[in-house]
């Protein structure tokens, strides 16, 4: 824009404000200071002085086109609307293959496997640490015999699978691809995501085996052994989704989820991978929370930094290679249990800013999910939020809608703004690695989240049903529970695996991966044979422990 | 109220690591002039006892959401009575559904708190017990 017209736009908006003060004095308005859910100052009014110096080809260009601010795909969601991807498991295989033939059949169209937690920390369900928690936060596995009951009567060639699984991702993937060989399905025809994200596993999420080393030699092995096997498969998804939920603000979301990024792309550098060799394959996990408009201007910021980062920063040649593509899940940590019918609503407006955001995946959360794992009910009101605003809002039939907005493109470069700041803080620590080791990521997270709360407390944040507008409401009374005989049955299932299985198989596979992790050699094909071998996972996680160690965090509050 | 502080033993039972919620109680405790030691992640019941007996604390904050509680409370109760720590106040907080609440009260824990609690509930609460305990 011309500074003459700047001038103009400056004078009138000036004007403007000096007949709003008499108005102002005699209908204040309802706070001094406005701020995004994340802080940010918001204006009273944004006019074109609030992105003068925007450069419309260099920061927005064309949808498809770099830097992807408008999105990596040149018709977006004319051409397909999102992958409807609700994230489920608990209990055995056989209950969770019910659930996800339930979901398919009400129009998903990707699926989504939440795993136990002793399965995402590599402990079998018999191990005395996975006492009270076999089955309740998702499905056990315990072997290849467990997968092949999971995806039962579900062609692995024609649907995509995401995994939520982190420092044993090797070893899941590993079965995914055993399973789809038994179904006659190549691996060059497997589509999915493994989140494969150890990073954020230390600063936010808990899950983590591991010392940080070794966790980023298995993440580089498996993304070439993604590369050169399973090219459509998403080799990683770089999630920004925990650290929010642990209380981060939308500016750190971005800026930890990128700076783990870099790590992960410096890290497959080194190990003698091309940039461009995997960068294609690599995608991203965000959370939708509460302000409609911050969100939105996130994924874009984000997008376009990514871009940026890739090509500047890493010599990317690909374009691929800079297009960050990425799941969306709304924000768990928004749901009230108080008032459980709000969630709904809540949810819709997450879902909402993350279609105008651009997304290419997206779970919706159940209204019950502040309360238990939801019921089937409650997952199909959610899928149909998505389906809504897919077929009838009518949001999605042109591509980044919001672009141009003078709030929305200022927001967007502030966000990037704050994360480039970040970015250049950790780099100044060493990267995300020494970041994560001196406490810092986790101080930062930990302090906005205690500031959020305090915000929540002292009213200057309204949560409806819980600080306004409360009500003694009732609780839904059919929550999900998840039958603690599943242990018992899984244990039995185990002991028998183990009677039946060719031993000598199993223990000669396990042999030849503690050398290969002693080694240098790529650790998929000797996890894929122990898999074969029927080893079960809290075997082959042990034998890596042996090897690796276990990482030992020390408790920062 | 006795001259010294109070002391409270924050801690996660069991494997989830999501920890957004003790760490911000941790957080007020302090901030309200209590000693706060908090356990970090994956503590067994046994580990967790061990602390509070070393600690010597008066409280001790569970957190969990995974939906082990069922075994993992009652455990550490047990535990807790046989190194003769009947006094300590044990509360719990996290996702526990209503209906499992009386029988946590009927091992001895004292008092769960549910999602959207304020932490001045919880300040208050302690600082009340301890006093006339």
């Amino acid at each position: 824009m011309d500074e003459k017209t700047l001038q103009a736009i400056r004078e009138a908006r000036e004007k403007w404000e000096e007949r709003l003060t008499p108005k102002l004095k005699k209908f204040p308005e309802r706070k001094e200071s406005f701020e995004t859910i994340s802080g940010l100052q918001v204006k009273r009014l944004y006019t074109p002085e609030d992105c003068s110096d925007l450069n419309y080809l260099e920061d927005l260009g064309l949808p498809g086109e770099y830097p992807y601010t408008r999105g990596v795909q040149p018709t977006a969601y004319r051409g397909k609307f999102w992958t409807m991807r609700q994230y489920a498991g608990f209990a055995s295989a056989e209950e969770t293959n019910e659930r996800y033939k339930f979901l398919l059949g009400q129009g998903q169209t990707g699926l989504s496997v939440a795993f136990d937690l002793p399965t995402q920390i590599g402990y079998d369900s018999d191990h005395q640490l996975s006492l009270g928690e076999v089955g309740k936060v998702g499905v056990a596995i315990d072997s290849l015999l467990d997968m092949e009951t999971l995806f039962s009567g579900i062609p692995l060639g024609q649907v995509s699978t995401s995994m939520t699984i982190n420092s044993p991702a090797s070893v899941l993937l590993a079965m995914y691809i055993a399973v789809a060989e038994k179904q006659g399905v190549a691996q060059a025809d497997l589509r999915g995501t493994i989140q494969n994200d150890i990073l954020k596993e230390y600063s936010s999420r808990g899950t983590y085996i591991f010392p940080p080393r070794p966790s980023m030699r298995i993440i580089t092995d498996i993304f070439a052994y993604c590369s050169d096997q399973i090219p459509q498969w998403n080799s990683i998804s770089i999630s920004g989704y925990h650290i929010r939920e642990a209380g981060s603000t939308a500016v750190q979301e971005v800026a930890f989820t990128l700076a783990n990024g870099i790590a992960y792309v410096q890290a497959a550098i080194d190990a003698g991978l091309d940039v461009d060799q995997f960068g294609p394959r690599l995608s991203f996990f965000f959370n939708s929370h509460l302000d409609f408009l911050e969100e939105i201007a996130k994924y874009r910021a984000a997008r376009r930094l990514w871009a940026r980062i890739m090509k500047e920063r890493f010599g990317a040649k690909d374009p691929r290679s800079m297009m960050l593509r990425f799941h969306t899940q709304t924000a768990g940590c928004t749901l009230t249990a108080q008032q459980p019918p709000n969630n709904i609503v809540r949810v819709a407006f997450q879902a909402m800013s993350a279609v105008l955001g651009g997304t290419q995946s997206l779970h919706t959360n159940s209204m019950d999910e502040a309360l238990s794992l939801p019921t089937e009910e409650a997952v199909q009101i959610a899928l149909r939020t998505q389906q809504l605003i897919a077929c009838e809002t009518g949001v999605t039939d042109t591509i980044d809608p919001l672009a141009g907005s003078y709030y929305i493109e200022s927001l967007t470069n502030k966000i990037e703004e704050g994360a480039v700041a970040y970015i250049n803080r950790i780099d100044e620590l060493g990267g995300s690695v020494p970041a994560i080791e001196q406490g810092f990521i986790q101080k930062e997270i930990q302090n906005a989240a205690y500031g959020y709360q305090k915000a929540i407390e002292s009213g200057d944040r309204s949560v409806v049903g819980l600080n306004i507008y409360q009500t003694d409401s009732e609780k839904p009374s059919n929550l999900l529970r998840v039958d603690p005989e599943v242990r018992n049955r899984q244990i039995a299932k185990l002991t028998k695996l183990k009677k039946e299985r060719d031993s000598n198989a199993s223990a000669t596979a396990l042999k030849n991966l503690e050398e290969t992790a002693r080694g240098n050699e790529n650790l998929m094909v000797p996890i894929l044979d122990a898999v074969k071998a029927y080893a079960t996972l809290g075997e082959i996680c042990d034998v890596l422990r042996g090897v690796f160690g276990e990482y030992q965090p020390s408790a920062i509050i | 109220m006795s001259e010294r502080k109070i002391r409270v033993l924050t801690a996660k039972p069991g494997l989830d690591g999501h920890d957004r919620g003790v760490k911000v109680i941790s957080a007020a405790l302090r901030d309200a002039g209590m000693e706060v030691i908090y356990t970090g992640l994956r503590q067994t019941p046994e580990q967790i006892a061990t602390t509070a007996l070393q600690e010597d604390v008066d409280v001790i904050g569970l957190s969990i959401l995974s939906g082990a509680h069922d075994y993992l409370f009652p455990r550490i109760m047990e535990l807790l009575e046989e190194k003769g720590m009947k006094d300590v106040i044990v509360l719990g907080g996290g996702i526990i559904p209503e209906e499992d609440i009386p029988g946590l009260l009927s091992k001895g824990i004292d008092r769960i708190f549910g999602p959207g609690t304020y932490t001045s509930e919880i300040v208050q609460y302690i600082q009340s017990r301890v006093k006339s305990s």
